[in-house]
């Protein structure tokens, strides 16, 4: 920290002197400088490459490499920040005017180009080709895509019953739930409890859920129940009675992801002033109409967040299906399915051109989130 | 406002209150009990889990056996059979065979099974914990199992604790990284001027669309030529690459609402951006840090697919979710295990939203949605 407001304060001082002393003095104060500049970051450099070699070859017990690791990420990004700011804070006014900007956000577009930005493009380019990615095929991918039976099953699975029932329940029971704990007096228990599948992975989920779908009625709780009440034979619900087998894997999401619509709910339910939905009580108006006429439109905003981020992830949703069915018994979803053609079958053409229908079918989706933007001013 | 209506409205307010808790405890119980039948689980033997259901620890009504005899050989056993005032045959019996609360079922095969009445009892429930699971999930040597048979099952433990540190040192720094990137990032596009800001703004909260299938391959490709692959600094990064996009546009519209005149005071006394991002901007964005701190280290430790990628199968640096995953595979049906093991990688995200929870209500909501 003193390094870096110490130029700010000291630098038009320093300068002064400098010119009133002559021209071989400025040599040399700013040769020193030079040199500062220059043996940090080497020193910053120096030291990340040594924790870097120390990770990969070290034989250390877990528990040094495991903080060691820790404080040289950590520390490695933070000391990467200072030393670039630094460095920066070094220049002229209309030059640091200038660079400033892309230190702070040149790490993360950097990043973003690298990890997301080129393989998409990349992506892209490979879906106009063949399974090795040596032969321009044009669109061949694509109409393959679309006269498909095993992606036709995967984009109704997506499309007509992950979004609908997936999106739609996560988003009311999180709603509806949200606004029902605000009147509560176990508010916080409900909602650690609601919110607790948000802590388990999908592979963990996956293991919860198998368990409660198991045929064996001594371990699966809905066989337990359906034995019991029916009086018949055990069901594989994740695998008979398609297509709505499907809907035993959406469970599984409306459980996880609930609890975050719900958090995200209630506090947007907790920021609306109190004195409205009271006036309006005093007025006369029904519980009903609080929720329809007052609170849903001052929340619209989170409602919309929320929608698009679910929906999103219902696009994307691919752990759940891979881990319980392997999208097996028509169960398969488009991010399934490009897992499929990729790393089973192996054609790369088919497989980015699924990923690339994937990516335009989440689209239209998008333009509700990237509304939000343009209404914010540059400082 | 009079007596009468007085009370009109406290009865009509209660009985609210009675709705929306009895409502409230029905989706609590709907939303805890696969876990908590999971943690029950983890604590039964093999024996228990497959021959009774977890929730027989509960006080249940149960069969219990009030006299058995074995039938004799004048018994016709291919035709109708009588015992006990019910009569059917064998496949019925064996079936058995329920008149009011007793029931008569034929135990063993055909020729030397024997024939049991069964009453409707109630029972405290079955209760025989056992920490059996846990040593063998958790340790790497191998372990004798006294089977119910008395046979003796020799089972190789499944070091639970090495994969475990992994998952630690993959989700503190894949956690800490991206947000501090996209705090630097959220704060330039929202106070700093540059050529390019709404454009790369766009392009930034575009990126979140992008499944991460698509980076997958040509990323893997990267790190093989990089050398990155199966190192801790590869996962790192990939975790901050598909997390950046959402904690960017998270964090910005936190920090693109901070109110404009401390921010303008700050510069007129003659702070850096640098300044103003380190003592004046994380500091009031705590809560948004904190909250998208706990999702994105609950993400990364829960991610299966991006370490599957990225670390493979080599044991030194696999991640909880791996070694679960593995255990689906190749001992699908080991419940006792499984249950185990599953519970061990949900213990650290369980207690860090137990312990940092009071951060979520301000947080996360104040970040994603502005107002």
């Amino acid at each position: 920290m003193e390094q870096i407001t110490e130029p700010t304060e000291h630098r038009p001082v320093g300068d002064q002197e400098v010119k009133s002393r002559g021209p071989l003095d400025w040599l040399v104060t700013n040769a020193a400088r030079i040199l500062i500049s220059l043996f940090v970051p080497i020193v910053t450099f120096i030291g990340l490459y040594a924790g870097f070699i120390f990770l990969r070859d070290s034989s250390a017990p877990k528990g040094v490499v495991a903080v060691v690791a820790i404080i040289w990420g950590v520390g490695g990004v933070a000391a990467l920040y200072l030393v670039s700011n630094w460095l920066v804070e070094k220049l002229n006014d209309e030059w640091r005017a200038k660079i400033q900007p892309f230190v702070f956000v040149g790490p993360a577009v950097a990043i973003l180009f690298v990890y997301l930005l080129y393989p998409t493009v990349a992506t892209l380019r490979l879906s106009l080709f063949d399974r090795n990615g040596e032969i321009f095929v044009g669109l061949q991918n694509y109409i393959e895509i679309f006269t498909n039976r095993s992606m036709f099953v995967a984009f109704r699975n997506n499309i007509l019953l992950w979004i609908p029932f997936g999106a739609l329940f996560t988003v009311v029971l999180g709603l509806l739930i949200a606004v029902l704990a605000d009147r509560s007096k176990y508010e916080r228990t409900a909602k650690a409890l609601i919110f607790m599948p948000m802590a388990i992975s999908m592979v963990g989920a996956a293991v919860i859920w198998n368990m409660i779908y198991d045929t064996n009625p001594n371990i699966g709780m809905l066989n337990w129940l359906y034995t019991g009440i029916t009086g018949n034979d055990p069901v594989a619900w994740t695998a008979s009675n398609q297509p709505w087998n499907n809907l035993f894997l959406v469970v599984v999401m409306i459980w996880l992801q609930t609890g975050f619509a719900m958090v995200l709910f209630s506090a947007a339910i907790k920021g609306i002033p109190s004195d409205i939905t009271e006036a309006a009580r005093v007025d006369g108006a029904t519980e009903v109409q609080v929720f329809f006429r007052i609170m849903i439109p001052y929340i619209r905003g989170t409602i919309i967040t929320v929608t698009t981020t679910v929906v999103i992830f219902t696009l994307k949703i691919f752990d759940v299906v891979q881990v319980m069915t392997g999208g097996q018994f028509d169960t398969q979803v488009i991010a399934t399915q490009f897992y499929r053609e990729y790393f089973t079958t192996r054609n790369s053409g088919l497989a980015t051109a699924i990923a690339i229908v994937l990516l335009i079918t989440v689209i239209p989706v998008m333009i509700y989130n990237l509304k939000q933007f343009g209404e914010t001013e540059a400082f | 406002m009079t007596a009468q209506t007085a009370t009109k409205k406290k009865r009509r307010i209660s009985w609210g209150a009675i709705f929306v808790n009895v409502v409230l405890v029905l989706v609590v119980l709907a939303w805890s009990i696969p876990t908590f039948g999971l943690l029950v689980s983890s604590f039964r033997s093999r024996f228990d889990i497959q021959t009774s259901g977890w929730w027989t620890i509960f006080p249940h009504q149960e069969w219990v056996t009030v006299a058995e005899f074995t039938p004799g050989e004048e018994v016709d056993r291919d035709g109708v059979m009588t015992f006990e005032g019910v009569s059917g045959t064998f496949e019925e019996l064996r079936a058995g065979i329920k008149d009011g609360s007793t029931q008569v079922i034929w135990i063993g095969n055909k020729r030397i099974g024997k024939v049991v009445v069964q009453q409707k009892e109630w029972t405290a429930g079955n209760h025989d914990f056992t920490l059996e699971n846990y040593q063998t999930v958790l340790g790497g040597k191998t372990f004798q199992i006294q089977q119910p048979d008395g046979s003796t099952l020799t089972v190789q433990g499944d070091n639970f604790v090495n994969a475990f540190l992994n998952s630690l040192i993959v989700s503190i720094p894949a956690t800490v990284i991206p947000i501090l990137i996209a705090a630097f990032a959220a704060y330039g596009f929202a106070w700093m001027r540059f050529p390019g800001r709404k454009v790369l703004f766009i392009i930034v909260v575009a990126l979140l669309v992008v499944p991460l299938q698509i980076a997958l391959v040509p990323i893997l490709k990267l790190y093989v030529g990089l050398d990155l692959n199966g190192t801790f600094l590869g996962i790192w990064l990939a975790h901050t690459g598909f997390g950046l996009p959402l904690a960017t546009y998270l964090l910005f519209n936190y920090i693109s609402t901070l109110p404009r005149e401390i921010l303008e005071s700050a510069f007129i006394d003659g702070a850096s951006h640098f300044t103003i991002f380190m003592r004046l901007v994380l500091p009031l964005s705590v809560p948004a840090l904190a909250s998208f701190a706990i999702f994105q280290f609950l993400w990364v430790w829960n991610d299966y697919l991006i370490a599957l990628i990225f670390i493979g199968s080599k044991p030194d640096v696999q991640v909880l979710t791996q070694r679960i995953a593995e255990m689906v595979g190749s001992r699908g049906n080991d419940w006792q295990v499984l249950t185990a093991g599953a519970f061990i990688s949900m213990l650290v995200p369980l207690i860090v939203f137990f312990s940092l929870q009071r951060f979520f209500v301000r947080g996360l909501m104040a970040g994603s949605v502005k107002g």
